[in-house]
């Protein structure tokens, strides 16, 4: 019994060993340097080729404010802005981004000072679980500077790619009104 | 998976020529939601979204074109400069994703994946766009009819890029129309096109979701274009109820995960004669 569980470990140790050389080769075993503006803060890396936008930001710079929700750009969670625009960090390349600039949720506070939309979510409750939080901000940042004075079913319209799933929607769409009127 | 991620494109039509297996990243709408997922094994990746001669567009004024280069976000198309010009294309690139969805995916992207669900397909076949490729042995056009040959399924060579577009500009309403079920990201059931060129009077409409390919209701088009009063742009209720049915017929839906056959070519006739309605709201 114990020579044979031994066998089996062993066993599965070499193609666990095997699979590893494959997958290296199979992804071009090879890293990519990067250099990407985040935070105004210019960050050198080496990435693989494969790697999502927002494992970059998560892992690699370990700025883990930036939610991982479907990974398939259906739920917003990973929203943040590259150059300036609101994206989907989930279907977009850490390599796609070198050269860029790229704002995630710790990017938007003055020191200690809240960004007003921080500011507007924290004042009107804006949250619940606090999952979608980060890609609601930032996609509520994006949609102010589209259109500064948006009405509420503007508002509404306008996140149609951010899902709560507390459904917490009344509040946030009253946190993004509050800032713009704010 | 190795990636390519050319700033010229005389460098990414070069990098295609010579690794033609390579699949074209342009806003990742597509193709990475199908990668994370495990759909699609991806070997090499030629990524054009810096490549700043696809993100232009212009109009030329002495053949009444407008040009769309193949990256050109959906929501450029939606700013003034084009929706004023291309009224449909504008509303279609609106029900694509969410504004987050639109600042990246491309007019490009659309034909490149070519389902018939995407949802800018419908215009560029009602307004016989054409489609540019560019490979190193040259560059080329076809009529958007002759691009899109089946489900996904292009004429494009594997190793052409596909340039950008050039849409004739017309006199005449139209519009863009699709049902789903919801209004937020959501992947077309059924889609309609119907532009009018008052000029040469005819009515053209393209549907989506509805068939293999986009699908141009040509005996339709050409019934109706001989029904409408063009000297009082009017067009009278049985004619507009005909006109929808005969759109319906032309339609070759089938059951799927998203809808039925039936419901499908039930909605391609309310859709239909609902924009015929709108294009000449005189009955």
């Amino acid at each position: 019994m114990m020579h044979g569980l031994r066998k089996w470990g062993m066993m599965t140790s070499v193609i666990s060993e095997i699979s590893a050389l494959v997958g290296h080769v199979l992804s071009g075993g090879y890293t990519v340097q990067i250099t990407v503006n985040v935070n105004g803060t210019a960050q050198t890396s080496d990435v693989e080729p494969r790697q999502l936008l927002v494992h970059y930001v998560r892992e690699t710079l370990g700025l883990t404010g930036t939610n991982v929700g479907c990974d398939t750009s259906s739920c917003g969670a990973c929203t943040l802005h590259v150059n300036g625009q609101s994206t989907k960090s989930c279907t977009m390349l850490a390599v796609q981004a070198d050269g860029q600039s790229v704002t995630t949720i710790e990017g938007i506070a003055k020191g200690d000072e809240l960004h007003p939309m921080q500011k507007a979510f924290m004042e009107n409750h804006g949250l619940q679980c606090g999952y979608c939080t980060p890609g609601m901000v930032m996609a509520a940042i994006g949609i102010l500077d589209e259109n500064p004075k948006p009405t509420e079913d503007e508002v509404r319209v306008a996140l149609e790619g951010n899902l709560c799933r507390c459904t917490g929607y009344h509040n946030i769409v009253k946190s993004i009104l509050a800032c713009a009127n704010g | 998976m190795a990636v390519s991620v050319p700033t010229s494109l005389a460098e990414a039509v070069s990098l295609l020529s010579g690794a033609p297996d390579s699949v074209v990243l342009a806003g990742g709408t597509d193709l990475m939601v199908e990668a994370n997922s495990g759909h699609r094994q991806i070997a090499s990746v030629i990524a054009i979204d810096r490549v700043p001669e696809l993100r232009t567009w212009g109009v030329d004024v002495v053949r009444r074109n407008l040009w769309i280069g193949s990256g050109v976000p959906y929501s450029t198309v939606m700013q003034p400069g084009i929706a004023s010009l291309v009224p449909a294309l504008a509303q279609a690139s609106r029900t694509v994703g969410s504004p987050q969805i639109r600042h990246v995916g491309t007019i490009g992207g659309n034909l490149g994946t070519c389902s018939p669900a995407g949802d800018t397909l419908p215009v560029l076949a009602a307004l016989d766009a054409r489609v540019h490729l560019a490979s190193v042995s040259g560059e080329r056009s076809v009529g958007f009819d002759e691009f899109m040959v089946g489900v996904k399924r292009t004429s494009r060579r594997p190793d052409e890029l596909i340039t950008g577009v050039t849409i004739p500009i017309l006199n005449g309403w139209q519009g863009y129309s699709k049902v789903g079920v919801r209004n937020a990201m959501v992947i077309a059931t059924a889609s309609s096109c119907l532009a009018v060129d008052t000029d040469g009077r005819s009515v053209r409409i393209g549907l989506g979701s509805v068939g293999p390919v986009i699908i141009r209701c040509g005996e339709a088009e050409q019934w109706i274009s001989g029904r409408v009063d063009w000297s009082e742009l009017s067009v009278s209720n049985a004619d507009v109820d005909e006109f929808g049915l005969r759109c319906g017929a032309a339609a070759r839906p089938i059951d799927d995960h998203r809808s039925t056959a039936a419901y499908r070519r039930r909605a391609v006739e309310v859709l239909a004669a609902r924009q015929l309605r709108r294009a000449f709201p005189n009955g």
